[in-house]
């Protein structure tokens, strides 16, 4: 248990270390970036395998940072956290896996990657505002470089409009904690000491601060309609950094919206709870409308990943302890599928055939040139569709459930959108990869596409069996997430709802 | 008398060395290295020079016991300790970044100037009487008008020179007719006995004439809007080091001057209230800068001018520390100073390096920079995301704990509540202009007539790579400067 916060500080040392082996030679600088996403991933799960499920924040470290503002550096872990940290060691392991092909500028590559890896795990483990936030901020300016770098289409515009929203958004949560800091007395940015806090705040000033709190975190979670940064983003960004923005990166938002934002103005969110109810399910159904009209298999992807997000956030507006928990599971889930979805489009198909025109790749009979691809692709877009077995149903499943009994209505239509995305996922595989099916006689004239590398495999088969082993067996998750739920810092915003 | 003139001379024992160091510099040049090549006078004018700033540094930290000294003329406090400090650690980085500027002639003129305008500084920093006040803000802006126009060989530094120094004369004669007329008043030169002979309610008219002639005189001094006009010319225009100064220890001292001036001496004008008479003219002249400047930043295409009102900028910001020392204490506002001192130091030292390299002025010609010179384009990476306010520099926490003692103020029902908003919604602006910097220099690639590599001087590279590791140290602890003041 002890050993997580040590996550932070082996990513930060492995992203210094990246820069120093690419200066000599690309392939140490590989070497240095696998081996520190390896290693963190191995410290979350040995925690994992210690972890005691309870009721609130089991603190790993608090030692006073700056006395002035009252500032405790302050990490802790409850089941909530420590399953979007094995998450995020999953998918840094795999982003590195499925970014072996760099060869521009590796080290500096890996070490902003790395970079970024090291900020997510700090905000996963932060019990302190102050200290979540500088950890946000952190995991911000990689991308920007990431995109901007080593992106494809479009990516400089990509880029900044991905880092400015993500940065609009986390100057309304600066905001927003200011303020209740300041009228809280000013002494403490520990998120417990703030709740207390809060309680005594005029209704206005909750409406005020959470408004302000939840919608810059639910800018990077994707909400609509503030959305649009994701598609561009993703689409411009290079396979790794797309699998780690959808993948964990828009978590870092949801995380944010349950962690502080949900707890500390229970008034307020009672007040917005419709508005957010609302703008998840028009995500859901909007994105996935849109996603079915693309013409670009990576927007496909895309959109599709704000869809998918906009469960999440209708998961924490139902609010009651069935729908969060299904929430929670769906950020775990969508980490691992939309890794894998990008990592084919991105890295698999893109590197191979440079093109992501579903025009083009209609032509190419990719299921007979690119087996693997098309196999990895016809599971991760069944189990992005939800089907059972795979991470995604119960993840879904539960927050449908759980929205049923706050909004009945919600959830009809959210089912709608499962409906939509069973559509643009059957048409994308279909057209993508079996788009000349009739036509086998073309198939000798087409030279033969590289092979898929064993670092692609070996990426695909970990993110596959993470979402299989999650399908079969959602309770190792739920397990842990569910008591954290029973917190008292929760029980203020969660109704029961049959957990 | 002799009591107080021990008193006096230990109070001034750092000035003292930054003059002997600067006649020292002078009598050098001119006798021992008088037929030495450039390079070497040049190393022993700035050896010499960091020698006194040593020695200044060493003497102005241990100063005795804390409280008013020489009789009440100067405030011998935490601020004044550590804004001292601040100034000489910001002072001795621009001198070590004056060794690779070749472009100059006369070295030990150059020198002796940093070092007087220095030794301007460093009394405005515990000046606690308006006679005195006003003579060391005149010591410190004639040497660097006459730094601004340092650079003969190019007419951009002269009409840098001379533009500070028309703005800044007019400026003085602002200050001094405030100052005039605030002992008209009161009777008083002392801040304190002003503090006393004000401490009635209301806001006499001709008060309020003295309050905005001194506002206006310190808004030009620490280039906030609508007095920044000169900013942008002369950071163009003066030699990178020399810009350096101005804006970095220059602001420094004037804030902490600004400070002692307006909470303790003018903080009893009180308009009802209960509020400071200056605050609303100080919270307009806040929001104007923070306007003005993070939105003509982004139309900038040269990076001196960039940074100029990227200045401009800062010093809203650092208007709302003002407006907040009187609750907080003067640390959060000090800790902004420092760093954003620093930052500036180095971003202009990296400016000057490429000036030297003969790469510039414009933003685009960054290209490359990171294959060109990865350890500069590292280090600007570092100052420049300090300036936008990115965690885990330094820059950040200063705006962290501006902001935040702004709005304790009285939260959003204050003028310094609502800046405080404002301030931070203006910060997302402010990252695309910082950003389009590092753009250029860290993404874009090189063309092919810059393959040529840059080289850095070693004084540079080391006071360049300082700089950037101390901003990373203060941010990540902070309580290193805030316990100087608690």
């Amino acid at each position: 248990m002890n050993a997580l916060p040590c996550t932070i500080y082996v990513s930060f040392a492995g992203a210094l270390l990246a820069l120093l082996a690419g200066s000599r030679s690309a392939t140490l600088a590989r070497v240095v970036a696998l081996a520190t996403a390896v290693t963190a991933l191995v410290m979350t799960l040995v925690a994992a395998v210690h972890f005691v499920p309870a009721a609130g924040l089991q603190t790993l470290v608090d030692r006073p940072w700056v006395d002035s503002l009252g500032v405790r550096y302050h990490l802790a872990v409850d089941g909530i956290s420590l399953t979007l940290l094995v998450l995020t060691g999953i998918a840094a392991t795999a982003g590195v896996l499925f970014s072996w092909n760099i060869g521009e500028r590796t080290g500096e590559f890996f070490a902003l990657f790395l970079a970024l890896i090291g900020g997510v795990y700090g905000v996963f483990l932060s019990a302190d505002a102050f200290v979540f936030f500088v950890f946000y901020e952190i995991a911000i300016v990689p991308k920007y470089f990431l995109v901007a770098r080593w992106g494809s289409t479009n990516r400089e515009y990509g880029a900044m409009k991905l880092v400015l929203y993500s940065f609009a958004g986390s100057a309304l949560v600066l905001a927003g904690l200011l303020w209740a800091y300041a009228a809280g007395g000013g002494k403490s940015f520990a998120v417990s000491d703030l709740a207390a806090a809060a309680l005594h705040f005029s209704r206005l000033q909750q409406l005020g601060m959470f408004g302000l709190i939840f919608l810059g975190f639910a800018v990077l979670a994707g909400m609509f309609p503030f959305h649009t940064w994701a598609p561009t983003g993703h689409v411009a960004a290079p396979t790794a950094a797309s699998m780690l923005l959808a993948g964990v990166v828009m978590k870092l938002g949801a995380y944010g919206c349950l962690r502080v934002a949900l707890p500390l103005f229970p008034v307020g969110f009672a007040y917005w709870q419709p508005v957010i109810g609302w703008l998840a399910v028009a995500g859901i159904v909007y994105a996935g409308v849109i996603a079915l009209v693309q013409d670009d298999f990576k927007f496909v992807i895309g959109y599709s990943s704000v869809s998918h997000m906009g469960f999440v956030l209708l998961g924490l507006a139902a609010a009651n302890v069935r729908a969060v928990s299904g929430a929670v599971l769906q950020m775990f889930s969508h980490g691992i599928i939309a890794g894998l979805l990008f990592a084919v489009v991105g890295r698999m198909v893109y590197e191979r055939t440079h093109t992501r025109k579903l025009a083009d790749l209609r032509k190419m009979a990719l299921y007979r040139r690119l087996p693997f691809a098309a196999g990895v692709f016809v599971v991760a877009g069944l189990a992005s569709m939800g089907l059972p077995g795979f991470s995604g149903f119960p993840a879904e499943f539960a927050i449908l459930i759980g929205t049923w009994k706050t909004s009945p209505l919600w959830a009809a239509i959210a089912a709608l959108g499962v409906l939509v995305a069973a559509a643009f996922t059957l048409r994308v595989i279909q057209v993508s990869f079996f788009g000349t099916v009739t036509a086998t006689t073309e198939g000798p004239e087409l030279p033969p596409l590289p092979p898929i590398t064993l670092a692609e495999r070996a990426g695909a088969l970990l993110l596959i069996a993470t979402t299989t082993l999650i399908g079969l067996k959602p309770d190792l998750l739920l397990d842990w997430i569910v008591p954290s739920l029973q917190s008292p810092m929760f029980q203020s915003v969660l109704k029961g709802g049959g957990s | 008398m002799t009591a107080g003139g021990t008193t006096l001379a230990s109070a001034l024992a750092g000035e003292a060395a930054l003059v002997a160091g600067a006649l020292a510099v002078l009598a050098f040049d001119l006798t021992g290295a008088r037929n030495w090549a450039a390079g070497a006078r040049w190393r022993a004018a700035t050896t010499l020079g960091g020698v006194a700033v040593l020695v200044a540094l060493t003497l102005v930290w241990r100063v005795g016991a804390a409280g008013p000294a020489a009789g009440g003329s100067f405030m011998l406090d935490a601020l004044g300790t550590a804004s001292r400090a601040g100034i000489l650690v910001l002072a001795g980085l621009t001198l070590a970044l004056t060794n690779g500027a070749r472009r100059l002639r006369h070295p030990a003129e150059f020198v002796a100037l940093v070092l007087l305008a220095t030794t301007g500084l460093l009394v405005m920093a515990v000046a606690q009487q308006l006679l005195l006040a006003f003579l060391a803000l005149e010591l410190a802006s004639l040497s660097l008008y006459v730094l601004a126009g340092f650079d003969r060989t190019r007419p951009e530094s002269a009409e840098a020179g001379l533009k500070y120094f028309l703005l800044g004369g007019l400026s003085a004669a602002f200050l001094l007719f405030g100052f005039s007329l605030l002992y008209g008043l009161t009777g008083s030169i002392e801040f304190t006995a002003i503090a006393a002979g004000l401490a009635q309610p209301g806001l006499s008219p001709l008060l309020a004439v003295a309050l905005v002639m001194i506002l206006a005189a310190f808004g030009f001094k620490v280039a906030a809007a609508p007095f920044h006009l000169w900013a942008p010319d002369v950071y163009e225009g003066a030699p990178p080091v020399a810009a350096a100064l101005v804006a970095s220890a220059s602001k420094l001292a004037g804030f902490t001057l600004l400070v002692r001036l307006l909470w303790p001496g003018l903080g009893a004008v009180a308009a009802g209230s209960g509020l400071p008479g200056w605050l609303p003219v100080v919270a307009l002249i806040s929001a104007a800068s923070l306007l003005l400047g993070n939105f003509g930043a982004l139309a900038q295409s040269n990076l001196r001018r960039l940074l100029a009102y990227s200045a401009i900028a800062h010093a809203g910001a650092l208007l709302l520390g003002v407006m907040a020392a009187g609750a907080a204490g003067p640390g959060p506002l000090f800790y902004y100073a420092a760093t954003y001192g620093l930052a500036t130091v180095g971003a202009f030292g990296v400016v000057s390096v490429l000036d030297q390299a003969g790469v510039g002025p414009g933003i685009t010609d960054l290209a490359g920079l990171h294959r060109r010179s990865p350890l500069l384009a590292g280090c600007l990476f570092v100052f420049v995301l300090s300036l936008a306010g990115i965690p885990p520099l330094a820059g950040f926490v200063g705006k962290f704990l501006v902001f935040a003692a702004a709005l304790r103020l009285g939260g959003l029902h204050s003028p310094a509540g609502v800046l405080a908003f404002a301030a931070i919604f203006l910060s997302a602006v402010a990252l695309y202009y910082y950003l389009g910097v590092l753009k250029a220099a860290l993404v874009t690639a090189t063309t092919p007539d810059q393959e040529t590599c840059i080289t850095v001087p070693v004084s540079a590279a080391v006071t360049l790579v300082a700089a950037a590791l101390l901003l990373i140290l203060l941010g990540l602890l902070p309580s290193a400067l805030l316990g100087l003041f608690s």
